[in-house]
């Protein structure tokens, strides 16, 4: 099995431009080939299907071309074999068409495919390499919406209304709460434009949402007509033009943004534009203006328009409707009894509520009897959430009454699988991976869950503390002398007080016509030891045992000696299984103090499953970074390699993950430690944590005092 | 040596009038802050300004002391600001020990209004000089001389603080807190800010709207990757750039974008939100 590592790394040279050495060597032979394929396709060839033919294929290119076919075969047969025959099967048509690098993108994006949507679509985008190439040719610089979702769903946020997520999709349209838009959009040659194209679709579909596009119902409307899927297409292009109208009014750029990526207007529609720009045109309007359209001809949809789903965004607006009239009941109940109860004389009934609002700018008054009262941000946020549904806030929902019945009701459980927004509602975040083979992340590859850990027996950090007292007291006098001071420095030229030594000093001196010193004062200094530290522990299955047991007590005598030295230190557990459940377990946040609640979580600290490491190891680093220190440490007890179930992550693209992680902690000033017990990790710990990055103690009984040891010089 | 001994007593005689307002600072209220201030002030009660960076907390207190004719004594706290720093140290000049009066000592003895800017970002134990201050007392205690300043009627201590602050460093004790009565800004209404930012500026009507719009969309970014929003400060700004014949977008990027993040995809996302408006 040392096969596939020397391909990658003869890849990497290759890809990386050291390959004229190569390039000198001679072609290998059609037969040299076939034998080297049968290695790598084994899983996807039968009797049927050999790998001569496509030897044949490969057998014309120089050696250098074969030699970097080999090496992508080898990495996309490693996703999965069936992978790796399609790609050598198009490889040399590809690189005819493409070139090396942009065949190298041509795979890529396939397995990306391949990450998000499986086998059978992945091989679709690899045979459509024609397709490819034209929208590459086109694109130049084509833009994924991973790279710009982040700034989408910011500036979507910024312009108000409710909150809206981005999501991949095949068909482009939003249900009001997630917006489906294109994984990649390369229709332009500049990714400037690209980018816009995106933005306008993002803006269009958040304006359906903020401008109320389904907020009647729709299904009837449609199902009037001879053709409802024409009249759809119709109210869809009404919309667009509804909505580029009413954006005109706040947002000037908006408008144009749109206008500039539509061609221009036929003469009939030009007066509807018009129509539209009134305060309060609402889709009714566009619902009203059907009739009169309907019979006319189509004309193209505007390149940033999706579909209309009114049906499957009716059911997502009635689930939020219903929901949010709940959650404003209980709020307004809430506020009605604080109103009540800071009336200064007593009042028959209770406060009336009443509400101003305005749909253009989702701002409202409420009041309260005839008083304006400002709503905590829970109940303003419902409410601008509910004018966006309504336009308005309906006068019932302010009725005292209320809607009894509903408020009973228990909240509907949303289903937790699918696609990345949903994953987000359901409390998981997603996270990068990095696959050595590809040079690049797998995009939201990870779920990590971060819960509270169990509480364990509440008497076993007193037993360890008892156990071992004597060596706690030591460790604790030793950490004690580390302890930064307030110390006063003597004669400087400038401080907080007068040095009145030297000053006597600089009078005499003066006296007797010596020049006197200028190093008058003193300067309290306090030479703070400036410390965070995150310890991560594994809580992997593999530490079952006598393991599991000397870590627990690590952490009993670490958490001693830190209390002396008044560190801030945070203490986690990682677990996991897949990428799609991957456990942080909080034992001790840097907020709670060593305390009987963060004493029983140590306690419960148990093997659970398996050792993600480069999730967990980016989640904790983005908490460490939180923290305000001079210095940052990721400190890491564990007991072996990363691995976990199944996908692939034991070996070396586990620890190539890992280390990638880590490097990106470094980068963000962290400094990465590591104590293991693991006698093998000479073998690969340098490589993850660099040469002077970790500590490895044999015995695994040495483990509690050893830690402490380690932690004491790493920081002095 | 000789001359900076020389700048020292120029120094101590240049403060004492630097501290009068002569012309009213411009400031719009926002509800009824000037007629709560002017009751503190008349009750001796000291005052604690809360609210995010920007948004007229200064301007608020330079009114305020030129409306009741005291002269203003600021001091922008930083983290190395220590009590003598406030109180007053003992410098030698010309062969001498002699003592120097701290803003604060100098605000007490000539009956100012002192205003400590920021005063989380002072350390810890230097608020603990003004508790005596700003409770019944008032009175400040100098150790070093030996000396007990008793402030007169018109003396008042003014804190601000922004509570926006995440860092668990910069919380005010609440053993300083209680000493005060509080008075809490916030943006002002967009009516009103466009006119605090056309009056500042003398920006037209329609450009102050737009900006005041930006600001509103940044300020819906707080808490999603940005500690603060655009504040009517940046406003101003940004509207002084383009009545100099700054365009309206690279105005509000090196004037807002710039001054909220570093964050390259914010900075990309905030500058969208002005190409939303402009």
């Amino acid at each position: 099995m040392n096969w596939p590592l020397q391909c990658s790394r003869s890849a990497s040279r290759s890809l990386h431009g050291q390959s004229h050495n190569v390039t000198k060597r001679t072609p290998l032979s059609q037969q040299e080939l076939e034998e080297k394929l049968d290695d790598i396709l084994v899983a996807a060839l039968s009797s049927r299907r050999s790998a001569a033919a496509i030897a044949a294929g490969i057998a014309p290119l120089s050696r250098a071309q074969q030699d970097f076919v080999l090496s992508w075969a080898q990495v996309a047969a490693h996703n999965v074999a069936e992978l790796g025959y399609q790609f050598t099967a198009q490889a040399p048509q590809a690189l005819a068409l493409l070139g090396q690098p942009g065949t190298e993108k041509w795979l890529l994006r396939a397995l990306d495919v391949y990450d998000k949507q499986g086998l059978y679509p992945a091989c679709a985008a690899l045979k459509d390499l024609v397709g490819y190439k034209r929208g590459s040719d086109a694109a130049g610089e084509g833009v994924a919406l991973a790279g710009v979702a982040r700034v989408l769903e910011l500036f979507l946020r910024g312009l108000s209304g409710r909150r809206l997520l981005l999501e991949a999709a095949d068909d482009t349209w939003t249900d009001t709460e997630i917006i489906y838009l294109p994984g990649r959009i390369a229709r332009y040659p500049a990714r400037e434009q690209n980018f816009r194209l995106y933005k306008a679709i993002a803006v269009h579909h958040w304006a359906q949402a903020r401008y109320g596009s389904f907020n009647i119902e729709l299904g009837p409307v449609l199902a009037d007509y001879p053709v409802p899927e024409r009249a759809l297409a119709w109210l869809n292009l009404l919309e667009a033009i509804r909505l580029e109208a009413r954006m005109g009014r706040g947002f000037a750029g908006l408008a144009a943004l749109l206008a500039a990526l539509r061609p221009e207007l036929p003469a009939s529609l030009v007066p509807v534009h018009g129509r539209f720009l009134r305060a309060d045109s609402s889709v009714a309007d566009s619902v009203l203006l059907l009739r009169e359209f309907y019979s006319l001809p189509l004309p193209e949809p505007f390149p940033y328009m999706g579909s209309l789903h009114p049906q499957r965004a009716a059911q997502v607006r009635g689930e939020r409707i219903a929901k949010e009239r709940r959650a404003l009941y209980t709020e307004l109940t809430q506020l009605r009894l604080k109103l009540q109860a800071g009336r200064a004389e007593a009042q028959e009934g209770e406060p009336e509520l009443d509400a101003e609002s305005s749909l253009e700018t989702l701002e409202f008054e409420l009041q309260a009897d005839g008083e304006a009262v400002a709503p905590p941000e829970e109940v303003a946020k419902l409410l601008r959430s509910i004018i966006q549904d309504f336009g308005e806030i309906p006068e019932e929902y302010l009725l005292a009454s209320g809607p009894g019945a509903y408020a009973a009701e228990a909240p509907p459980q949303g289903e937790s699988a699918g696609g990345p927004a949903e994953t987000r509602a359901a409390g998981g975040r997603l996270y990068d991976e990095w696959d050595f083979r590809r040079r690049d992340y797998r995009k939201d590859w990870c779920v990590l869950f971060e819960s509270e850990a169990l509480a364990g027996d509440p008497a076993y950090v007193a037993a360890v503390r008892a156990r071992y007292a004597g060596r706690i007291a030591q460790l604790r006098r030793r950490f004690e002398a580390l302890r930064g001071e307030n110390r006063l420095a003597r004669r400087q030229h400038e401080g907080d007080d007068i040095d009145f030594d030297a000053a006597v000093e600089a009078h005499a001196d003066r006296r007797s016509g010596i020049e006197p010193s200028e190093r008058l004062f003193v300067q309290r200094r306090r030479s703070e030891r400036n410390i965070a530290v995150m310890f991560m522990v594994d809580m992997s299955g593999s530490t079952k045992g006598w393991i599991n047991a000397c870590e627990r007590e690590a952490l009993v005598l670490l958490c001693e000696a830190l209390e002396a030295l008044g560190d801030r230190y945070a203490i986690y557990g990682f677990s996991g299984w897949t990428r799609k459940r991957c456990e942080i377990y909080r034992i001790k946040t840097f907020d709670d103090s060593y305390d009987e609640a963060v004493r029983g979580r140590i306690a419960g600290v148990e093997p659970r499953d398996y050792t993600r490491m480069g999730v967990a190891i980016r989640h904790l680093a983005g908490i460490l970074n939180q923290v305000e220190a001079k210095t940052r440490i990721l400190f890491t007890l564990s007991d072996g390699k990363p691995d976990d179930f199944h996908d692939g992550y034991r070996g070396e693209y586990g620890i190539e993950d890992t280390r990638q992680a880590l490097i990106e902690a470094r980068r963000s000033g962290i400094h990465p430690f590591c104590v293991t017990i693991d006698e093998e990790a000479r073998d690969y710990l340098p490589h993850m944590y660099g040469p002077a990055s970790w500590v490895l103690i044999d015995d695994a009984g040495q483990l509690p005092l050893k830690t402490a040891e380690v932690y004491r010089r790493l920081t002095s | 040596m000789r001359t900076e001994m020389n700048d020292l007593h120029d120094a101590r005689r240049l403060n004492a009038d630097l501290d009068r307002i002569e012309t009213e600072p411009y400031y719009e209220p926002v509800g009824g802050e000037v007629a709560l201030f002017e009751a503190a002030w008349a009750s001796r009660v000291p005052v604690l300004l809360k609210g995010p960076t920007g948004c007229g907390k200064t301007r608020f207190v330079e009114h305020m002391a030129w409306r009741l004719a005291r002269p203003l004594v600021t001091v922008s706290c930083h983290d190395d600001l220590t009590a003598s720093d406030l109180v007053g140290r003992y410098l030698i000049v010309d062969d001498q020990t002699v003592w120097v009066d701290g803003p604060l000592a100098r605000a007490v003895r000539s009956g100012s209004i002192c205003y400590l800017d920021e005063i989380v970002e002072a350390r810890k134990d230097t608020t603990v000089v003004i508790h005596p201050l700003a409770d019944s007392r008032r009175i400040l205690p100098m150790e070093k001389r030996g000396e007990l300043l008793r402030a007169p009627p018109e003396f008042m201590l003014i804190l601000s603080y922004n509570p926006g602050y995440q860092s668990v460093l910069k919380e005010l004790k609440h053993s300083t807190r209680q000493r005060f009565v509080a008075i809490e800004f916030d943006y002002p209404r967009p009516d009103l800010e466009a006119r605090i930012v056309l009056t500042e500026t003398g920006i037209d009507a329609a450009t102050a709207g737009r900006l005041v719009k930006f600001a509103a969309m940044t300020r819906n970014l707080k808490g999603s990757g940005l500690d603060e929003g655009a504040s009517t400060r940046l406003l101003v700004h940004a509207a002084q750039l383009m009545q100099r014949g700054v365009a309206a977008r690279p105005a509000c990027t090196a004037a807002v974008s710039l001054a909220l993040s570093d964050d390259p995809e914010m900075l990309a996302a905030i500058d969208e939100l002005a190409s939303a408006v402009f």
